[in-house]
């Protein structure tokens, strides 16, 4: 009697398994996997009118690996890395670390620094493109009474990553930031105790138990912005407009993917550079999941 | 004693500096948004700039419905949205709740095939997925704006980790009296789940709400654009219009900024959640 209603559940476990994951698998089957394989295949072929696809061997890495805008592109990318990820680490780790503390009024500073975060990054880059304009932009005329004139922000091809990097970073900072502090205040309270009955500071207790113990949330943070800079898109599509002189100095990957596959409708040769964005995503995540065992510290 | 009590307060007053600093940096952009939307064009492109309207015109917020299909956009990124958090509340938790208590042979290939779509930028399947809306023929339509995003690899994973930590006793007991698993998911686990289904929500709200790329690729008719595509479209059309541009931005963002004044913990919280269970 037991063992008959038993292998009854077993069945209705089998039965509504597949019929409760069916449509989610399906879905992400036709758009998730299936485009998975179609880029690759696109990256050996070129795809002309009605989407016609011959075959063209290496030719769209050969020319990737030969255009001089790819290079830059790339090289505009890991400027916008270098700026960008350490600058909301560290100012993210500096606000947590602050709002960590026994001052009034903490959860409205929280709640004030998280805005960004759920604004449209459209709207935000429209507001900053306003404010960095070079000659009706109230930061050039507060700059100008400092006897700082006319400084290009946007159209200038030497400076339009440094503001985009820094709108960037504004944009950010707030998100990783509350994911910083909830780590931090995972810590117990115990350590800090005793810390400070041995006489430990509040700087002394920052980097002797904080730092080191909010180390898995760190790296998170560090690997999720590293991922997501990689692929900065909206902010430069905003604020640099397709005419610009530093339209080529700040064109991030994604940038130049999109404009290959659908300003210029050269899909296959898109399909190539979103294959090297692939890799550098899948470096990152090797790496991530190589080092994440040997620095960070797991014990608590 | 006195003298540690004073250093603490010094301590404080720099904290409380850099905290305000943060905050006028943080709400500078969004005070001068405000203040240029309510400027007439002359008045915002003056020099020396004007920091106050002398006259606030609400005139910014009208032109933008006559210039552009505002109405018609808002309403497709609401229609995008909310179709958007619904069915991926409805498809990534019922999948999760197999994955995480029902078995069946193949589960747990399936789920870790599943999860090989996070490792992926989501820009690397935009263009193929632009050809099947193609071919689909349903550029520029509404549902254009939402397919492929109604199946949510990490929504279901996600909900995955959060029934995994509920108990099975409770199912044990629903099973003997006779539900089937669907019924003990539907009405048993579900509303324990909450928590993890209001985090996913705001999560897939904020991204569906301010996604740019995808709605700018497959809907190119005014009519069918989202905000974001339409305020992108806006400033290219008319650049120069600063205060009209900044009327509609206002209006794009202020929903999601009610959203969160009303429901702040549950944002907050549910940010802080996937970098825990990260």
């Amino acid at each position: 009697m037991k063992k008959k209603q038993m292998s009854r559940r077993k069945r209705s476990h089998i039965l509504y398994g597949y019929l409760m994951i069916a449509p989610l698998t399906a879905g992400l089957g036709i758009f998730y996997f299936y485009p998975f394989f179609k880029v690759f295949y696109d990256s050996f072929h070129v795809v002309g009118a009605f989407n016609k696809t011959s075959w063209a061997g290496l030719s769209n890495y050969v020319t990737m690996f030969k255009d001089p805008v790819m290079w830059s592109t790339l090289w505009n990318t890991l400027r916008y890395v270098l700026v960008i990820v350490p600058f909301t680490l560290a100012l993210s780790i500096l606000l947590a670390a602050l709002l960590n503390t026994d001052i009034k009024g903490r959860s409205v500073f929280r709640v004030i620094y998280f805005i960004p975060a759920i604004t449209m990054s459209t709207a935000i880059s429209m507001i900053w493109r306003w404010i960095f304009n070079s000659d009706f932009g109230i930061l050039n005329f507060f700059l100008s009474k400092l006897g700082i004139r006319n400084v290009l922000w946007l159209s200038d091809p030497k400076t339009a990553w440094i503001t985009i990097s820094i709108v960037a970073v504004w944009m950010n900072v707030g998100y990783q930031m509350i994911i910083l502090l909830a780590g931090m205040q995972g810590i117990s309270r115990s350590y800090y105790e005793s810390a400070s009955l041995d006489g430990a500071g509040r700087f002394q207790q920052f980097f002797g138990i904080t730092l080191p113990l909010l180390t898995p949330t760190i790296f998170f943070v560090l690997i999720t912005t590293l991922i997501s800079t990689f692929q900065i898109f909206d902010v430069i599509y905003m604020m640099i407009n397709s005419k610009s002189l530093a339209k080529e100095a700040s064109q991030s990957i994604v940038l130049y993917f999109y404009r290959n596959a659908f300003e210029y409708s050269k899909k296959g040769y898109a399909s190539a550079i979103a294959i090297f964005l692939f890799v550098i995503i899948m470096v990152i995540t090797a790496f991530q999941m190589k080092v994440q065992n040997k620095w960070v510290n797991y014990d608590q | 004693m006195n003298s540690k009590a004073k250093k603490r307060n010094k301590g404080h007053i720099i904290i409380y500096i850099v905290l305000f600093s943060g905050v006028l940096i943080t709400l500078l952009p969004f005070i001068w948004m405000l203040l240029t939307s309510l400027k007439t064009q002359s008045e915002a492109i003056r020099v020396p700039p004007v920091i106050f309207p002398a006259k606030p015109v609400l005139s910014n917020y009208t032109d933008v419905f006559r210039d552009v299909p505002f109405g018609r956009m808002y309403l497709n990124t609401i229609i995008s949205a909310v179709v958007t958090v619904a069915a991926q509340l409805l498809l990534c938790s019922m999948a999760a709740y197999a994955f995480a208590k029902l078995e069946f042979p193949g589960r747990d290939i399936i789920f870790m095939t599943l999860l090989a779509v996070l490792m992926v930028p989501s820009s690397f399947f935009i263009l193929p997925q632009y050809l099947i809306i193609q071919k689909m023929r349903l550029l520029n339509t509404i549902p254009a704006l939402f397919i492929p995003n109604l199946f949510s690899a990490f929504g279901t994973f996600l909900l995955r980790q959060f029934f995994m930590s509920l108990p099975s006793e409770l199912e044990d007991a629903a099973a003997l009296d006779g539900c089937s698993p669907f019924m003990t998911y539907w009405r048993i686990m579900l509303p324990l789940a909450k928590p993890g289904l209001v985090s996913l929500g705001i999560l897939t709200l904020r991204f569906a709400w301010n996604d740019l790329m995808w709605p700018l690729i497959v809907n190119t008719s005014r009519e069918k654009m989202t905000l974001t595509a339409g305020l992108a479209y806006m400033q290219g059309q008319y650049h120069t219009n600063y205060p009209e541009m900044m009327a509609g931005a206002m209006m794009a963002i202020i929903p999601l900024l009610i959203l969160f004044a009303v429901f702040q913990k549950q944002f907050i919280e549910g940010i802080a959640l996937t970098g825990i269970k990260g």
